[in-house]
């Protein structure tokens, strides 16, 4: 078995992403090449070869010039599996790739069980196993699903990639994250509202329960993008990693964006009326009960102490 | 200009889930079904357009599924869609995504759509992957994720959303593909007139038979409930009591009290 690791640059950087793809390959107990689109000044530890794109020739997101390339290597290595991560680039290129290799694409892996691929389904209430009919596969992976035990230790021996590589989307530039009111990633205590707290008048009921416990009011992205709470109150990939001693998740499913995000933190609570919900496989405490209910009564109760 | 929007419907994620007797799928029956959210923002980019320009493009809804997708192309007609297409399959859900987009893409071929917008993802798969596979298929520009989207002088700017607030802004010229991100805009609510009037649009009816022209690349092999992690505890009852009961375990556990 051999695969072909996609990794992953940007702005210049190398990203950590890049060392799951290895993980992966190490726990399926595949031979692997890397290919990037990046550079020389910034190198992954990797004891093997890397196809190295120049990302000022080829640009950071250029996906139909990253296709060429990739083909190119693809057609030297003919490699088994394809691995990309499961991140705006790899989802973004991976079903390229699957059209023009005529490949099975597998989303989102978590795990790889009875030679098939082990992805989630509905939230991740199901777990779904995919198994691929083509003769080489694309697969892009769920970020965190595959970590390495060790440091990554390596130099890898470049060999230097070009492709006629035309883009038909234009590149214009990096737009940085917004600047908020806080800086969550250092709160202790954080309470967070989400979509569940059906309405904006609703998320002074989470910001209360919040202040009683003496923390930082958070969010799910829904509630953000209706408005209701500043953007950098968003808790997920897309918003901030936080990692306070306590968590409570006020109705919020607990999608793997949004798990993301705080999986670090010391202690979590759940409050959600469904026992089913997926945050139940993070929570220390899960309560199973209306967070509209319950979170009045609980500054209440806890004013009293 | 000619606009086409690719649906699917959905089961509410709040759901109650169980696998079929088959072991290859979720049991479908007591479901409550939806648009699927990553949609809503697509069909209503499309009818922004529509609006931008006065009027003048036309929107197509399409959805491949069974009779009960109907439903879904009538709220996005709702929605401000002008005719909507219905490829009839009772056994989609048995399809992989290039199975999919190749359906779309023979249809969509002939009809030289100016525009094409989609969900990211679906709900229940989440496979993001029928968008780019389409574009792909048709030779056209895809941009995936977008959370900003300018349409002027026949080409787009779009915002992608990246990890960590991070966005890039890209530029394509039409006919090009975007897969709609949550937070690209905010979907309208039907109207009750505008309900009654999407009952009269032209709702297109195509067999599925007739479009799949491919063989599956990938299969489900078997559907599951994912594992229960052992050791957190779940806690029912009565509000008052359930209060006191988490109070007792955040004294006991952590140190917000101290
Ligand atoms: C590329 C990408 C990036 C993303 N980035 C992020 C991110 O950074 N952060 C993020 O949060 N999401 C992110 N998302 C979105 C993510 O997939 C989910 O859609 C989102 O996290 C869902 O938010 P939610 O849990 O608040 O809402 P829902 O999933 O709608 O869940 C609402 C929950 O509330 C419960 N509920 C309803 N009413 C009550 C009540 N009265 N009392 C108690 N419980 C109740 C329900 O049972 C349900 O579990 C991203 C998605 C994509 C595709």
């Amino acid at each position: 078995m051999k695969a072909l690791l996609v990794g992953e640059y940007r702005e210049g950087k190398l990203l950590g992403s890049t060392y799951e793809t290895l993980a992966f390959a190490q726990k399926i107990g595949a031979a692997a090449v890397l290919f990037a689109v990046g550079s020389e000044g910034d190198l992954p530890r990797f004891d093997g070869k890397l196809y190295l794109a120049d990302a000022g020739r080829y640009g950071e997101y250029n996906p139909p010039a990253h296709k060429a390339l990739l083909l190119e290597v693809i057609a030297k290595e003919k490699p088994d599996l394809v691995v990309l991560s499961h991140s705006s680039y790899g989802w973004d290129l991976a079903p390229r790739l699957a059209v023009a290799l005529n490949a099975a694409q597998v989303s989102e892996v978590v795990d790889v069980r009875d030679g098939a691929f082990v992805v989630p389904a509905c939230n991740a209430k199901l777990r779904r196993q995919v198994r691929p009919k083509s003769a080489v596969t694309v697969v892009t992976l769920q970020a965190g699903a595959f970590g390495l035990t060790g440091e990554p230790a390596g130099t890898p021996a470049v060999e230097r990639i070009e492709a006629q590589a035309e883009g038909n989307v234009e590149f214009v530039g990096y737009e940085p994250a917004e600047k908020g009111e806080v800086d969550l990633s250092r709160a202790e205590v954080i309470v967070s509202a989400g979509r569940g707290i059906g309405k904006p008048e609703n998320v002074e009921i989470i910001a209360s329960l919040a202040r009683a416990l003496g923390g930082e009011l958070g969010a799910s992205r829904p509630v953000v993008d209706a408005g209701w709470v500043d953007h950098s109150r968003q808790v997920g990939t897309t918003g901030q990693t936080v990692a306070p001693k306590l968590y409570v998740a006020c109705g919020i499913s607990g999608a793997i964006q949004h798990l993301a995000g705080m999986k670090k933190s010391g202690f979590v609570v759940a409050i959600n009326k469904d026992k089913d919900a997926p945050i139940g496989e993070v929570a220390d405490v899960l309560v199973v009960a209306d967070v509209l209910q319950l979170a009045p009564a609980l500054v209440e109760k806890i004013k009293a102490l | 200009m000619k606009i086409l929007v690719c649906i699917k419907q959905v089961p509410d994620m709040e759901s109650r889930f169980k696998v079929n007797a088959a072991g290859s799928w979720y049991d479908t029956s007591d479901l409550a079904w939806r648009l699927n959210e990553y949609d809503e923002y697509a069909v209503e980019q499309a009818v922004q357009v529509k609006e931008q320009l006065g009027g003048a493009p036309e929107i197509t809804v399409l959805c491949v599924g069974p009779e009960r997708v109907k439903e879904a192309i009538k709220k996005a007609l709702a929605m401000g869609g002008d005719k909507g297409v219905h490829v009839q399959d009772e056994a989609s859900f048995e399809k992989d995504p290039f199975e999919i987009a190749s359906v779309i893409a023979e249809y969509a071929r002939s009809e030289h759509f100016d525009l094409i917008l989609t969900g990211m993802q679906s709900q229940d798969r989440g496979s993001a992957q029928v968008g780019v596979l389409l574009a792909e298929m048709l030779g056209i520009p895809a941009v995936t994720t977008i959370v900003g989207f300018t349409l002027e002088n026949g080409a787009v700017t779009a915002k992608r959303e990246l990890e960590g607030g991070l966005k890039a802004v890209v530029k394509a010229r039409l006919p090009a593909l975007f897969t709609c991100q949550l937070g690209l805009n905010t979907p309208r609510y039907p109207t009750l007139p505008n309900i009654m009037k999407a009952k009269k649009k032209e709702l297109a009816a195509l067999a599925v038979a007739d479009l799949l022209k491919v063989q599956p690349l990938a299969v489900t092999a078997k559907m599951t409930l994912p594992e229960k992690k052992a050791g957190g505890v779940v806690l029912e009852g009565e509000i008052g009591e359930l209060a006191d009961k988490l109070i007792g375990i955040l004294k006991e556990k952590t140190a917000v009290f101290k």
